[in-house]
Formats: C-alpha cells, structure tokens, sequence
C-alpha cells in the first residue's frame, strides 16, 4: 500500500501545457510520481503528447516518445523486447493513451501486446471523446454526451451508443492485471499504479480523467465530478488480478445520475426518458460486474 | 589476411535473407506473415527455437505493429530487424515515417509483391516504389546472393552516425524469395568485424533521459526534414563504401549506388531494378556477340537516386530505356521518371523509352528485353517510337 507520507515531492512531469483542471494530467502526474525515474513514457497522438513533447520543450523528465496513433501497445512491446534483450530488469515500460487511441485505433495493437504477454504497464486517461483535436465522439463516449461530431439538433439528441466496456475486453483476454480507477480517487489510483508495477506481464489500468474542457465544467470541478461518476455509479472502481474481479468501492446506494449529469454541459439537453436510460444501463453493468464477482470467486 | 573458410548452400532468396538476418544479430526481430515473404519469418522461427540466434522474437498482430515494436525496440538500444510484402508494407505507411524521421536504424527486408486491387500475390515494385517518399533508403537485388549479401551491407549503411536513415532492402517476391540458387555465406566473424557491436544513437538513456519522436513545431520542421535529406547525401557515399569494404572483405560487391555491364563504349543501354537485370545481362551479353554496343545498368539504389550518375551516363549514350516494374498512373514508370529528370541537363539530347513490363509476376522474356534493345537502336539511329510501352500487353498497338 502506498503511504501518501512517503510519496515523493519529486515532480517527473511539469511545465506541460495541458488545459486548467486536466483530469489526465493529474492521472500522469501521480502515475509518475510512482514510477519513477526509471520509466519510458510512450504516449500516442493525443492531449497528453501534443502538450508535453514540442521540441525543444520537454516536460516529462524521464525518457519518453510520441508513437503512431494506432501504436502505443505495439512500441511497448519492442520497448520491453529490446530491454529483456539486453537483460535490464527494473524498468517501467509506461504507456498513457488516451480513450480514443486505446479503445479506437489502438486496440488492436493492445489486444495483440496483452494475448503475447509482454511486460509494460498501459494507462488509459477516458476523457470520454477526442478531446485533443476538439470533443470528437469516441468508442468510450458515453450515451447522451454532446460532442462536436454528435450534436444536438432536430435530427440528434446526441451520442446513441453506450461505453465499450474496456475492464471486460481485457478480462477476456486473461491479463495478468487489470483495473479501472479515477482520477478523482487519488489512493486508489496510487495503490493500483503500485501493484500493476510489482506484477510482470502486461497490466493495464483504465482510469476516468474529467475534461473540463470537453464536457463543460469549471476547471476547479475536476475531482468533484469524478466523485459524481462514481457516487451515481456511472463509473466504477473494480480489479481483476489472478482471475479474480473485485470491486474497490461500492457506494451504499447510488446518488441519482442526474446530480452527476445536470452539471456538465455536454448532458444539458438530455430529458428525465435519456437519464432513464443511462440508469437502467448503469444497473445492468452492475448487475454484470457482480456476477463477474460472483462468478470469480474462491 | 587468411580467407576463411568459404561455405555455399543451394537455399531460396527468402532463406539467404533469413541467413543474413540472422548473421547481423539483432537483438529484437517482429514480424507478421504475408505471402511471399512468409520464407524469412518461418527460417527466423527456426533459428530462434534452435537457439541459434538469441533474439527476442515478437510474433505480432500486424505489420502497423511489426513496424513500431521494432521502432520500440530501436529506442531501447538494440539492432532491430523486420521483413514485409506488398499489402504489408502498405499498412506499414505510418510507420515507415515515424523511423525514417526519428532517424532509427531499423533494416527490413521486402519482398516485392503487386498491390491490390486486381489482388495478386506475383510480383512487382509497386508496393516499395509507392513508398518513394518516406523517407527509407531503398536498395534492389539481382539474386539470393546480392539479396544476402546486400541485407548484410543494409546495416552498415543504416547505422553509420552519418546516415542513421532506415534501410529497406528489396528483393522480387518469388523470383528470388522462392527461388534456390547456390550463396555463398560469409563467415560469422566477417560479418562481425564488418558491422561491430550496435552503437546506439537515438536511443533512452536514463543517465540522461531522452525525449524521441517528438513534436517539432514549425519553427523547427525544416531543419529536421534538411537533416533528413543530408543524411540521404552522405548515404550516397556510404552505400559505396560499405559495399567496397564488403568485397575487400568477402569478394563480392556490386558497383555501390549502381551495377554496370558494358557501359562503357556502349550507344545504347537499358536501366533496370531487381530480377530482370539478370534476364537483361544475358540478352545484352549475347547482342554483344553479334556486335551490338549495348550495355546494361542495375540501379541497387533508389533512394538516394544515383543523379550524377545517370546525369554523366547521359552525356555519353545515345538511347537510354529504362524498365519499370511499377507505373505511375497520370504519367509513367517512377524509374523513368528519376531518370529522365536526371539526365536533363544543357547539350544533352539522348532519347529514352519506357517499358512497363514485369507487372505483377508477368514474365519479362528475353524476346521482349531483345525487342527493347531493338527499339534503342531505331530511336538511336532517328526513328519515332512510343516513349511508353507495354511489351507483351494484349491489346498491343505498336
């Protein structure tokens, strides 16, 4: 378990020129803070890249890429290859991606990385549409959300479809280590970041990363928001390691998911029918996540 | 110094290129299957299981990925290798830049197939050709030895500090990939002495972390792209010499940049990449006999294009026809176009024919490489002939 008295005040990623209130900045700044000095970071198109790496400016002080938008899990792969090769232990082979980049175009390379069994450590920040070439829908968006490619109009009431559901992807695969996490739950995010390092083999993390910027919240309201998602219960925190599934936090009963959703103005437009909707899913994906539980169990 | 001992073996291109691979040492191979060059992925395997090449192996999920794990692995530090085909290479695209302009020495080998639509696995250049512009240095072989010998060459060339520039090496699908032939395989000690332990360049390091791949800005695109095309320069003279210090050391080199056979007091010579110099040898060879001044000329080199050669072969032939295993819909074969817009130059008024031939595994017989000759002649000699043509095309109209 992490000690927060323990953490380092070492900084591996600062002057960055992400938006105010990043939720994924505070994922890759607490990621770092982990990890260490002894990590390459590869980062795919996405916010994260296209603000950290602009030569000659480079704001993660460790080694880190830009790789191929479709790539990310591919690059770990030769990453780690290229160490093992060379018999170097102890080194964090790091990939921060976005949703877009993990659940879209790059997943066919992170199916591919997770099924070989190559040993890096995948951080997906869900900012829950393309928000670095501007809030474009994505497979992560989720149902309801305004983005600039489903607009609100007399024809659209917005994105149609639900979430992929990235945790179950990657529990088919029989990874050795899987989560998801927020940024909004900083412990719980520090002691997966933790364990995943400790674990050989792929392990990835799935982590909701509020976008003021793309949803339509004041830049302060980050960590409130994500509390939201996870009070309402339209985010959850759930492990999956050596085949079992566990969940971090199971909120006694769920705020209604209008308190999570009237504050964002990418939901504004949505009527009690929509939220109805979003709620009946929000119990099926529970009722799923339960049975994986159950059915994982002893 | 005391030649070693010499060793041949009767294998296909594919497997010289596998031999090769394996003789250079990488220390991190990924590749994905595609028809024909499915030989060289099944002989690293082999050598893996067998211990006899102790690289990491990643079998992955496509070529997009086969492309950027060894990208992944370059940064680590270590010589990488890979191998592709014609609709492969095509998925590779992206990746092809993103080494090129990090500047990572990564050598793969290509063997040259058609790009569908029409879909056909025969072979031709126009997946590599199509590939002109990303930033990889191409070079061509005649024969399973050359295809050795030259992949062999391909890392010297990459990884020298004043190139850094990846190396594609091509070889025709089938033609040489399926194709046995005696090869001479150089001692492992040769090789060694003649490439050394991997230098790092563009790699991490976390005594002083690096940043790679990065964003360049406007401000700074243009000097990268400069560097890009220097290192492209300096490759010129590299090439040359990687494959003069290859011959001092094995006996076999192949002219650098390009391969000439009776150019010199030639009138007329036909230019060509790939298989078909060794068909166009023999016709050249037995025009000769019958006291024709024809010559022939291989180009190993694509990129960088041999400018000044052809700019100077210009001054002194009378007809030049170039072979192109590819076309450029909307205007010609790529070859001929590098090189008509070499030999442009003030005085020189040499006339030149293009032959699209060779498209997608179809025969480029010796009759057809005779004919070409024959058409030199009559340009040479003032007649009018088509500037493109098509030899053996059904629908023939000349």
């Amino acid at each position: 378990m992490v000690k927060i008295s323990e953490l380092t005040d070492e900084e591996l990623l600062y002057g960055h020129k992400l938006c105010q209130g990043c939720g994924a900045g505070i994922v890759a700044r607490l990621a770092m803070k982990i990890l260490g000095r002894k990590t390459t970071v590869t980062l795919p198109a996405s916010c994260m890249s296209s603000v950290t790496t602009i030569y000659p400016q480079m704001s993660f002080f460790t080694n880190s890429m830009t790789s191929a938008f479709p790539a990310t899990a591919a690059v770990l792969s030769g990453i780690s290859a290229g160490y093992k090769a060379q018999g170097l232990e102890g080194i964090n082979v790091l990939g921060i991606a976005g949703d877009g980049g993990t659940a879209d175009i790059g997943l066919q390379a992170l199916s591919g990385a997770v099924e070989r069994g190559d040993d890096f450590l995948y951080i997906c920040y869900d900012n829950e549409a393309y928000m670095n070439t501007g809030i474009q829908r994505s497979g992560l968006t989720p149902y309801g959300a305004w983005t600039s490619t489903t607009p609100v109009g007399q024809q659209s009431t917005g994105h149609r479809q639900f979430k992929k559901n990235l945790f179950e992807i990657m529990i088919a695969h029989r990874i050795p280590y899987c989560a998801t996490a927020s940024a909004s739950y900083p412990m719980d995010l520090l002691n997966k970041i933790d364990k995943a390092r400790s674990i050989r083999g792929p392990k990835f993390i799935h982590v909701q990363a509020p976008c003021p910027t793309g949803w339509g919240f004041p830049p302060e309201k980050t960590v409130e928001v994500g509390r939201l998602a996870v009070q309402t219960g339209l985010w959850y925190l759930a492990e999956y390691e050596q085949g079992r599934v566990s969940i971090n936090l199971k909120p006694a009963r769920f705020k209604p998911a209008s308190e999570y959703l009237k504050i964002q103005k990418r939901f504004k437009h949505l009527t009690d029918d929509d939220i109805r909707v979003i709620e009946e899913h929000r119990d099926r994906e529970w009722k799923i996540l339960t049975n994986f539980v159950n059915l994982t169990e002893g | 110094m005391n030649a070693p001992d010499r060793k041949r073996a009767f294998i296909s291109g594919g497997e010289a290129v596998a031999i090769a691979a394996r003789l250079c040492r990488p220390d991190v191979v990924a590749a994905y299957p595609i028809t024909p060059q499915t030989v060289i992925v099944e002989k690293i395997s082999d050598y893996v299981a067998a211990g006899e090449m102790r690289a990491q192996f990643l079998l992955v999920e496509s070529e997009h990925s086969a492309l950027a794990a060894v990208m992944g692995a370059s940064m680590s530090g270590v010589r990488t290798f890979t191998a592709t085909s014609s609709q492969g290479l095509l998925y590779m695209c992206e990746m092809l830049h993103y080494v090129s302009g990090s500047r990572f020495p990564v050598v793969m080998a290509n063997a040259n197939r058609t790009v569908a639509a029409p879909w056909n696995i025969f072979g031709d250049h126009r997946d590599s050709i199509s590939q002109r512009d990303s930033g990889w240095i191409q070079l061509y072989v005649e024969n399973c030895q050359e295809a050795l010998d030259t992949l062999i060459q391909a890392y010297r060339i990459a990884e020298d500090s004043r190139v850094l520039t990846p190396v594609m090496v091509n070889l025709d699908g089938y033609v040489l990939t399926h194709t046995y032939e005696n090869v001479e395989i150089p001692a492992q000690e040769i090789v060694d002495g003649y490439l050394g332990p991997f230098k790092p360049v563009n790699a991490f390091s976390f005594e002083k972390p690096k940043s790679l791949c990065f964003t360049a800005p406007p401000e700074w695109q243009t000097e990268f792209r400069y560097q890009q095309q220097e290192a492209m320069g300096a490759a010129q003279r590299i090439i040359a010499e990687a494959d003069r210090e290859y011959g001092r050391l094995t006996g076999r080199c192949y002219g650098g940049l390009v391969d000439e056979y009776n150019v010199r007091d030639a009138d007329c010579v036909l230019v060509a990449m790939g298989s078909v110099a060794g068909t166009a040898r023999i016709v050249a060879e037995r025009l000769r006999d019958r006291g024709h001044k024809v010559g022939l000329v291989k180009v190993r080199s694509f990129r960088p294009f041999p400018k000044e050669y052809f700019r100077e072969l210009g001054k002194k032939m009378k007809a030049v026809g170039v072979i192109d295993r590819d076309i450029s819909f909307g205007y010609e074969g790529a070859l001929y176009s590098e090189i008509r817009s070499a030999l442009y130059t003030p005085g020189v008024s040499v006339r030149t024919i293009n032959f699209i031939a060779g498209i997608s595994g179809r025969d480029i017989k010796q009759e057809y490489i005779e004919s070409m000759y024959e058409q030199l002649r009559r340009i040479a000699e003032g007649e009018n002939v088509p500037e493109i043509q098509y030899p053996g095309l059904r629908w023939q109209t000349w």
